[in-house]
C-alpha cells in the first residue's frame, strides 16, 4: 500500500530525521497509486497501473546542502539515505541562495481526498473507454481518450520542528471524437478529484456531437473577431499569464511584469476591471493541498482585482532579499464569472466564433506575452445569436493582456485542469491564418 | 505548473527548457555515476527468467529491457553554481502478447522473484485486455542476433571528467556573456548515459551504451530606460557524443554571415556566449521587420526544429493512423497519399531520410528498443513522399514486413513504442556555399538557432521564429532584424526550397526532450541539413505595443 497514514508518515519521517548530523535536515515523504487507460481507433490501446513511494532528504551545513532520494524506509535505508545526502551536501558548491527550512507552521486541513477515486478499478476504467467507444461507433465516429487517476499522500519534517501531511486523488480524462470521413472533430475533457461527479457518457457525447456538428468546415477569412472561448481554450494563456506574476524576474526587467525606468506592474491595472483573480486551496470545486514544496502554508490569495495587479509570487529567498513577505506561488487559478450560460453567450452574439480550445500554444514574445497556437475540435461560426456552422481552424497571435482588455461579457465557471475559468467573451481576438487541420 | 516548477528551478527562463521530474531519478555521487553496472552474465541470468516465466504463462513473445539510466546536470546563472545533479534509475520492463494482446510491467526489484512478479503482472494485463482487443498484435519478423553489443563511439566520458571542470566552463561562459553586456545569463549541461539491455524470445541479447550531451545557455540583454529586453540562446545543438563535444575545435567552427559563429561537431560555448550577448543587446535596437513575403535562408541550427515539425511528426505512422489522436493529433500525410506514389511533399531536389545510424546523432543505437537492427531508409525522394516511421506491430499495416528499427522507450519504467528517428534534409549535390546562397536572394531574411515553435494538429500550418535575424537585400545582408517568424503549410513550404547548400555546411540540430504518447515520454532526436533556401514565405511581424 503506497499510501500511508499521517501517523505512519511522521514515524517514518521521525526515524529518518534522527540519524541526521547535518546542521538542518529536511524530509518529504510520498506515495502514490495510478492507474491509467488509453485508447484509440476505437479499441483499448495501453493501461497501465503505477505504485511509488519515495523519501526525499535534504541536509545542509551551512549553504552546502545536498539531497538523496530512497524508496525503502527500514531502519537500514533511512540511516543510509541520510548519510548519503549528508556526503553530498558537503561536496557540493556553496548556494548563496540557500534558505534555511522553515520552523513549525500551522496549516488549514486540505479537502483533496476522495474515497470514490482512491478505489477505481481497472473495470471502472473499461467501463470509461466503453462510455465513449460504444456510443461513437454507433454515430460513425472514432474515438481517442485517455482515463488516468491516482491517490496519493505528501508528508514533509524538518529539523526545525516543521511538519505538514496531505492525502489527494485526482483523476482527468480526455477524449478526441474524429468522424470516420475525417471531416470532422470534437474533444471535451475534465477533471476531479472526486470522480463520483464524473459522467463519461455525457462527456463522450459532447465531442461526438461536436465532431458532427464539425463535420465540412467552411473556411473564413482570418483577422480580428469576437469569440467566445470555452475554458479550455482560454486556461492555455491564463496559465501562461499567471507565469509572469513573478517579482524576481520583474525586479530583473525580464517579464512582461517589468515597469518602464524599473520596478514592477504591482498595483497597476493591468487588465479590464471586471476581472478578479485569485487562488484558493480551499475552494470546494478546485480543492488543492495547503501547504507547498518549501513548506509555506497556502491561503487564499488574490492576483488580480478590479483589473489591478494585487500580488506577485516571492520566493523566501527573493522575499528575504527584498525584504517584503514571502508570497507562495498559487496552486490554483479562480477567475470571477458571471451568471450567463453558454448558450445565453451565444443568443447575445450577432457575429462571432466559438472557441471550443486552443493547442500547441507557444510563446512569441515574453514582453507583451505574446503567445501564438491554433484552434481545434471544434470552431464555430456564430451569427444572429445562433451557431451558423463551422469554420477551419485557425492560427491565433494573441497575448492573454489584450484578451483581457478586450472583454465583453464574462459567463458561468467551469472546472478546467484544476482551475476555475468563466466562458468570455472576447472582442478583436487576432487569427492570422487558416489551417486546414482537422 | 509542474513544467513551470522545474524551468524556474533551472533558472533558464519560460520556454527555454522542459526536463520531465522522471528523468531525475535517485540522486547519487559523481563517483558513483562511475560504478560498474551490472555484469552483463546477470542481466542475461534475470532476463531469462522473465522470458521463460512469459513463455510458461502462455505468452507468444516476450521482452524484458533491463536498464541503468545515469545521468548529470549541472545548472548555473551568472557568477553562481546554482544545481549538480547526479541520478541513477536502475530497474527491469517486460512486455509480453498473451492472447494476441500486449502487457507490460515494471519494478525496480531486479532480483528472479521481482520479475517473476512483474512479468505475472505483465500477462495478467494482457489478458484483461485482450477482452476487448479487436484484431490481435502482429509482429513483423526480426533476425536473431544472439548475444551483441552496441556504444555511442566517445572520445571522452562526461563521467570522468570532474564536476570542477564543467561548472568552470559553464561560468567561464556566463563570464564571457556578462563581459559583453549581457544583465542576466543561465546555463546548464545536460549529460546523460543509458545502459540498455535487451533481451527477446526471438533470441537477442543485446547490450548498448548510449550517450548524450547538452551545453545551452539563454542570455538576457535589458534597456531599463524602454523596459525593452531582449534574448538570446545557445547555437550549441545537443548531440550523441561524449564531453569532446565541448573541445571548440577551430576544425569544427564554421563563420556565418554577419559575424556569426557556427558549430558542427565541436562546440565553444565561451566564444558562443560572448557572441551571445552583443547579439542580445544589438536586438534591443534591431529593425523591427515589415510583414511579407520573403525569400528564407535558412541555418541548419534552425531548420532543424522545423524538419522535425513538419516532417519528421507527420510521417510517424503511429499518428497517421489515429493512434496519436487524442494527444499529439493525427497527420496531413494519409496512406492514401503515399499509395498514390506521387505526393508531392517538397520539389525535387527534396530528399528527406531517416536514419537510425548517424554518427553523432541523439539518435544513433546499435538495435532499438525491440531488438531490431538499426538503417537508414527514405521518407521523402526527389520531393515524393516514399515512406514512414513503424515499428515491428505497424509494418504490417503499410505492407510492409521489415521494422525500421525506430522503437524507444525513455526508461526501464516505460512501456517501448515508436519514436522519431533522426530525420534529416540531404545536402545539396553540387558546390554552393552559404555565401553563393545570400548572394542569390534579392529579398530575403537568413535566421539561425531555434525560436517560437507551433503547428497544428495534422502538421498543416506552422509559425516558427528563430534566434537571430539578418536582412538580406539585393545579394547582401544589410542588418539585423526583430520580431520575426514565417507561417507556412507544410506542403507549400517544401515545395517552395530552391536550393540546398553542399556537403560543406551540413550540421546536425537537436531535440533533447520530445515529448509524445499518454503518460507522455521523452525521446532525444537529431535533425541534419544544409543552409537552404525557400522562396516567397509569410513572414509576419510580431512585435506588439500594450
Amino acid at each position: 500500500m503506497a499510501i500511508y497514514t499521517k501517523e505512519e508518515a511522521r514515524k517514518i519521517m521521525e526515524k529518518a530525521l534522527s540519524f541526521s548530523k547535518a546542521d538542518a535536515c529536511e524530509v518529504n515523504l510520498n506515495g502514490s497509486e495510478s492507474g491509467n487507460i488509453r485508447y484509440a481507433r476505437n479499441t483499448v490501446s495501453t493501461a497501465g497501473h503505477r505504485s511509488n513511494q519515495t523519501l526525499v532528504v535534504q541536509s545542509n551545513f551551512g549553504k552546502k546542502s545536498g539531497t538523496a532520494t530512497i524508496d525503502e524506509f527500514d531502519d537500514v535505508s533511512l540511516e543510509k539515505v541520510v548519510r548519503r545526502a549528508e556526503e553530498l551536501a558537503k561536496l557540493s558548491p556553496e548556494n548563496p541562495e540557500f534558505m534555511e527550512p522553515l520552523g513549525p507552521q500551522s496549516y488549514d486541513e486540505s479537502i483533496t481526498f476522495s474515497e470514490a477515486t482512491a478505489n477505481i478499478t481497472p473495470e471502472y476504467r473499461a467501463k470509461v473507454a466503453n462510455s465513449s467507444i460504444e456510443p461513437a461507433a454507433a454515430k460513425d465516429v472514432t474515438a481517442a481518450g485517455f482515463l488516468n487517476d491516482s491517490a496519493g499522500f505528501s508528508a514533509m519534517m524538518n529539523s526545525k520542528g516543521l511538519f505538514a501531511y496531505n492525502k489527494s486523488t485526482s483523476a482527468n480524462f480526455t477524449v478526441t471524437m474524429r468522424t470516420n470521413d475525417g471531416t470532422g472533430s470534437g474533444w471535451v475533457t475534465r477533471d476531479y478529484n472526486d470522480i463520483s461527479k464524473f459522467d463519461a457518457a455525457e462527456a463522450s457525447k459532447i465531442a461526438i456531437d461536436k465532431a458532427l456538428m464539425s463535420k465540412e468546415a467552411k473556411a473564413i477569412e482570418p483577422g480580428k473577431y469576437t469569440v467566445i472561448l470555452e475554458p479550455a481554450a482560454s486556461i492555455g494563456l491564463l496559465g501562461n499569464m499567471f507565469g509572469a506574476f513573478n517579482a524576481r524576474t520583474a525586479d530583473e526587467g525580464r517579464s512582461f511584469m517589468s515597469k518602464e525606468g524599473g520596478g514592477t506592474k504591482l498595483g497597476e491595472k493591468i487588465v479590464d476591471e471586471r476581472i478578479q483573480l485569485w487562488s484558493d486551496p480551499l475552494n470546494s470545486e478546485v480543492p488543492t493541498g495547503t501547504w507547498n514544496g518549501s513548506g509555506q502554508p497556502l491561503k487564499k490569495m488574490k492576483w488580480i482585482e478590479n483589473g489591478v495587479v494585487k500580488n506577485l509570487s516571492y520566493s523566501r529567498y527573493w522575499a528575504k532579499k527584498k525584504g517584503v513577505e514571502a508570497v507562495p506561488f498559487p496552486s490554483n487559478g479562480i477567475m470571477a464569472g458571471g451568471d450567463a450560460s453558454l448558450e445565453d453567450l451565444i443568443k447575445d452574439t450577432k457575429k462571432g466564433i466559438l472557441v471550443t480550445r486552443l493547442w500547441y500554444i507557444r510563446s512569441v514574445d515574453p514582453q507583451t506575452l505574446l503567445y501564438t497556437g491554433l484552434t481545434r475540435d471544434g470552431t464555430f461560426y456564430i451569427e444572429n445569436g445562433k451557431l451558423k456552422h463551422p469554420v477551419k481552424n485557425f492560427r491565433f497571435n494573441e497575448s492573454p493582456i489584450i484578451m483581457l482588455n478586450n472583454l465583453e461579457t464574462l459567463g458561468q465557471q467551469v472546472r478546467i485542469n484544476g482551475n476555475l475559468i468563466p466562458y468570455m467573451k472576447v472582442r478583436d481576438f487576432t487569427f492570422t491564418s487558416l489551417s486546414d487541420a482537422v | 505548473m509542474k513544467r513551470r516548477e522545474f524551468v524556474q528551478y533551472a533558472g533558464l527562463g519560460a520556454g527555454a527548457l522542459m526536463v520531465p521530474s522522471l528523468m531525475l531519478g535517485n540522486n547519487i555521487s559523481a563517483e558513483a555515476l562511475l560504478a560498474p553496472g551490472m555484469d552483463v552474465a546477470v542481466k542475461k541470468r534475470l532476463a531469462d527468467v522473465a522470458l521463460n516465466t512469459a513463455k510458461s504463462l502462455g505468452s507468444s513473445y516476450a521482452d524484458a529491457r533491463i536498464g541503468r539510466y545515469l545521468n548529470q546536470y549541472v545548472f548555473t546563472r551568472e557568477d553562481k553554481v546554482q544545481n549538480v545533479v547526479n541520478t541513477e534509475s536502475f530497474g527491469i520492463g517486460i512486455r509480453v502478447i498473451t492472447n494476441g494482446t500486449w502487457g507490460f510491467a515494471s519494478t525496480n526489484d531486479v532480483s528472479e522473484n521481482g520479475i517473476k512478479k512483474a512479468t505475472e503482472q505483465a500477462v495478467a494485463i494482457a489478458k484483461a485486455n485482450s477482452k476487448i482487443q479487436k484484431v490481435p498484435v502482429k509482429l513483423a519478423p526480426v533476425e536473431s542476433y544472439g548475444e551483441v553489443s552496441w556504444k555511442t563511439p566517445i572520445k571522452k566520458n562526461f563521467k570522468d571528467v570532474p564536476v570542477s571542470e564543467k561548472v568552470d566552463l559553464l561560468l567561464s561562459a556566463n563570464a564571457a556573456a556578462m563581459k559583453n553586456g549581457a544583465n542576466y545569463v543561465n546555463s546548464a549541461l545536460f549529460m546523460v548515459n543509458e545502459q540498455k539491455y535487451f533481451a527477446s524470445t526471438e533470441g537477442s541479447y543485446i547490450d548498448q551504451d548510449v550517450h548524450r550531451i547538452w551545453p545551452t545557455f539563454g542570455v538576457t540583454c535589458i534597456d531599463r530606460g524602454t523596459g525593452k529586453f531582449k534574448s538570446r540562446q545557445a547555437l550549441s545543438a545537443p548531440m550523441g557524443m561524449g564531453y569532446e563535444y565541448m573541445d571548440g575545435l577551430d576544425s569544427e567552427k564554421l563563420d556565418g554571415p554577419a559575424g556569426i559563429k557556427l558549430y558542427r561537431n565541436s562546440y565553444d560555448m565561451v566564444e558562443d556566449a560572448a557572441l551571445g550577448a552583443q547579439q542580445a543587446k544589438e536586438r534591443l535596437t534591431a529593425k523591427s521587420v515589415e510583414a511579407g513575403k520573403y525569400d528564407l535562408v535558412l541555418e541548419p541550427n534552425h531548420l532543424g526544429l522545423t524538419i522535425h515539425e513538419s516532417v519528421g511528426h507527420p510521417l510517424e505512422l503511429d499518428r497517421v493512423l489515429g493512434y496519436e489522436a487524442n494527444y499529439a493529433g493525427t497527420s496531413f500525410a494519409t496512406l492514401d497519399k503515399w499509395e498514390s506514389k506521387d505526393f508531392k511533399y517538397g520539389s525535387d531536389i527534396v530528399n528527406l531520410v531517416a536514419d537510425k545510424t548517424q554518427v553523432g546523432s541523439l539518435g544513433a543505437v546499435g538495435y532499438d528498443d525491440e531488438g531490431v537492427k538499426t538503417k537508414k531508409w527514405d521518407l521523402v525522394r526527389n520531393g515524393v513522399l516514399k515512406n514512414y516511421q513503424a515499428i515491428r506491430d505497424q509494418v504490417h499495416m503499410i505492407g510492409q514486413n521489415e521494422s525500421h528499427g525506430c522503437c524507444y522507450s525513455q526508461s526501464w519504467n516505460d512501456v517501448q513504442f515508436q519514436r522519431m528517428p533522426n530525420v534529416s534534409l540531404e545536402a545539396g549535390k553540387e558546390k554552393y556555399s552559404v555565401a553563393d546562397m545570400i548572394k542569390d536572394v534579392e529579398k530575403g531574411i537568413y535566421i539561425a538557432g531555434r525560436g517560437s515553435y507551433s503547428i497544428d494538429q495534422q502538421r498543416y500550418n506552422f509559425q516558427f521564429g528563430g534566434t537571430v535575424f539578418y536582412e538580406i537585400k539585393d545579394g547582401k545582408i544589410v542588418g539585423m532584424l526583430d520580431d520575426v517568424a514565417y507561417q507556412s503549410n507544410t506542403q507549400e513550404f517544401w515545395n517552395s526550397c530552391t536550393k540546398i547548400c553542399d556537403e560543406s555546411d551540413y550540421r546536425m540540430f537537436g531535440s533533447f526532450f520530445d515529448g509524445k504518447g499518454q503518460p507522455s515520454q521523452v525521446s532525444a532526436v537529431s535533425h541534419g541539413s544544409s543552409t537552404t533556401r525557400f522562396n516567397g514565405v509569410n513572414v509576419i511581424n510580431t512585435g506588439r505595443t500594450i
